[in-house]
């Protein structure tokens, strides 16, 4: 019986550098301007995963995502790294997903391939920094959570023992598996990709991206089945449409605005002593201080 | 029924967390509006003070667990009992701290409720939505703003079926002001026992070091506040002095705290503090918006930047071009010559 562990990542638009082409004049962002990238935080839950790897031989990391079509690039980037196998879970019905919605196809997918020891994800996606995907999954897995992981210490048995970041210090604790992990930007970032891992997994694809390939792909996978992405869509899964996408999303969105702010008058005003002078004076004259 | 329900959080030193008095500031408000009553809950132990310390916010019922089991949090048993309550006493809105508790403990019930949640808001407003394709008018529903896609754009949601609509909040985001005339509350003491089962158990806490709170930012009326172009964790010093002279509290933006200039507790902005002090001097800020949002109530705000066309400059009363090195030796210096 080997060591399951499930790793969450998510493709998420770079939303720390948004230019000024971001956002569009009706105030909406515009994705396209945006890289996708790899959630920073799921990065970091990947490489706790990759450490289990390191200590335990019979540990198997799986990886999983849900997105469209392109989101499989996360799932190549885990396998560069050291994942053994990734999924891409991916249908209309998930579009319009909130965390809520989300968590519920997540969760039906873990389920899926239950058993499994550990199921890590980033704390937070960057696009939305809500935090809620992690525990919500835990909850309709029926598993307990342990939030803010920063470093897995023990996962040499039954249980395993998880060091916590919390605002002001540090938390130990230890829990029977299968838990779920949601893990902190301060763990240990993750390992670069391996270079002959990178030419192995070069041509992972899934059956959607095999189809709008020019080359036949067929005779490489016949002999290397290893490389195909697994696609899973609402069909493959044990849902209820109505609890997907946006159906399944309690919460709508009823207005986006762009962040404005009073723009004010400001005396420009230089460092020169005259000037530091005047000011200081009329602020204790306004009582603003003093 | 349908009433306005806080979960207060209990710190480490055993006191209702700042956050949740301000959560219960703006439930009494919701709840004036709405016509309702203000509900809360606190759990933990050695839990005597607490009736004491929310009853001026004008709490009508304190729903009260104290049992050695609750503290320190684990998220079950408390994911359990509040969860199991929201069942019973089925408030129309709930509203949860976006601090480390919060965050773990209101996804776990939102889910267990199948109900929406919105994090990190940073507006509660009531106000009413037209479903155009169903053509149907929910009234009084919970406007949660937020700001979303790193910051960069603001959202309002809503949840217009299900209930409660479940919100977390950031500390220092919403006043924190006792009620005029307190409720006369109730309190309603939980059996834990009832409410909890061993499965709950699950997390054994080996070891914990959480350092107390040392700093609370918000209260200060002149925040001295540093950003990356501080350069140092020596030059804050600059702005420690600078405090002092004035009688104020230093803060940071988020790259200066990532940086290690300056502790966690003293940064504003989005994943910080928001702070209304009457004077704030950004020094060497450039002014994110995540930044921005977080001080832009201020009464009086002075930029020092060597950048003219920072950002900060636009919401600022005095914009000051030059290096932060030279310029707050010079403000101490004629602070001291004109204070009376």
């Amino acid at each position: 019986m080997s060591f399951r562990i499930l790793v969450l990542v998510k493709q998420v638009p770079d939303t720390r550098n948004v230019g000024e082409n971001a956002m569009k004049a009706d105030g909406t962002v515009n994705r396209a301007a945006l890289p996708a990238i790899f959630n920073p935080e799921d990065m970091n839950a990947l490489e706790m995963a990759l450490k289990v790897k390191d200590e335990r031989d019979d540990a198997q990391v799986i990886v999983l995502t849900m997105g469209p079509s392109r989101a499989a690039d996360v799932i190549r980037e885990s396998l560069y790294r050291g994942a053994d196998k990734g999924y891409l879970i991916t249908d209309r019905k998930f579009a319009g997903s909130d965390t809520l919605a989300t968590s519920y196809t997540l969760a039906a997918a873990a389920r899926k391939l239950m058993p499994f020891n550990l199921l890590i994800a980033g704390r937070q996606a960057i696009d939305g920094d809500t935090a809620q995907v992690g525990p919500q999954v835990a909850e309709k897995l029926n598993l307990p959570q342990v939030t803010y992981a920063e470093e897995l210490q023990d996962v040499s048995g039954a249980s395993v023992i998880v060091k916590r970041r919390l605002d002001r210090g540090v938390e130990t604790v230890k829990v029977d598996t299968p838990v779920v992990l949601t893990v902190h930007s301060s763990a240990e970032p993750c390992r670069p990709r391996n270079a002959k891992r990178l030419l192995s997994f070069k041509h992972a694809r899934t059956v959607t991206e095999l189809q709008n390939e020019v080359k036949d792909y067929t005779s490489l996978y016949n002999d290397r089945p290893y490389l195909e992405i697994e696609e899973w869509t609402a069909d493959n899964l044990k849902v209820d449409d109505e609890w997907l996408g946006l159906s399944g999303s309690p919460t709508k969105v009823k207005k986006i605005e762009n962040v404005v702010f009073k723009q004010k008058d400001s005396v420009q005003i230089t460092g020169a002593d005259e000037d530091l002078d005047k000011l200081m004076k009329d602020l204790v004259d306004s009582h603003v201080i003093g | 029924m349908e009433n306005i329900f806080v979960y207060c959080e209990i710190t480490e030193e055993g006191h209702v967390a700042d956050v949740s008095l301000q959560l219960l500031t703006k439930g009494r408000e919701l709840s004036r509006q709405l016509g309702v009553e203000l509900e809360a809950a606190a759990l933990g132990k050695d839990m005597d003070q607490v009736a004491h310390q929310v009853r001026p916010y004008g709490v009508h019922k304190l729903h009260l667990a104290d049992d050695d089991c609750l503290f320190p949090y684990t998220t079950l048993p408390h994911a359990a009992i509040i969860a199991g309550l929201c069942q019973q006493i089925k408030p129309q809105i709930a509203l949860f701290g976006a601090t480390p508790v919060g965050r773990d403990l209101a996804p776990r019930v939102a889910s267990q409720l199948q109900c929406g949640l919105t994090a990190d808001c940073t507006s509660l407003v009531i106000g009413d939505h037209h479903d155009k394709k169903s053509d149907t008018t929910y009234k009084n529903l919970l406007y949660q703003v937020r700001p979303a896609f790193g910051g960069n754009i603001i959202a309002t949601i809503i949840n217009p079926e299900t209930r409660p609509q479940m919100a977390t909040v950031r500390e220092g985001v919403m006043k924190q002001e006792v009620a005029d005339k307190p409720a006369d509350m109730e309190i309603n003491t939980l059996e834990v026992s009832d409410l909890t089962k061993a499965e709950h158990f699950l997390i054994d806490i080996l070891d914990r070091h959480i350092e107390p709170k040392k700093v609370n930012i918000t209260g200060s009326q002149i925040i001295i506040s540093g950003g990356y172009g501080m350069g140092s964790k020596e030059n804050f010093q600059l702005l420690y002095q600078l405090a002092e002279a004035l009688g104020g509290e230093v803060a940071g933006s988020r790259a200066a705290v990532d940086a290690g200039f300056v502790e966690h507790d003293r940064q504003v902005g989005q994943t910080g503090v928001t702070v209304r002090p009457k004077l704030y001097i950004a020094c060497g800020i450039s002014g994110a918006v995540q930044h921005r949002a977080g001080m832009e109530q201020s009464a009086k705000i002075i930029s020092i930047n060597t950048d003219p066309g920072a950002p900060i400059n636009n919401i600022a009363d005095y914009a000051i071009t030059g290096k932060v090195e030279e310029v707050i030796p010079k403000l101490i210096k004629y602070y001291k010559k004109h204070a009376k």
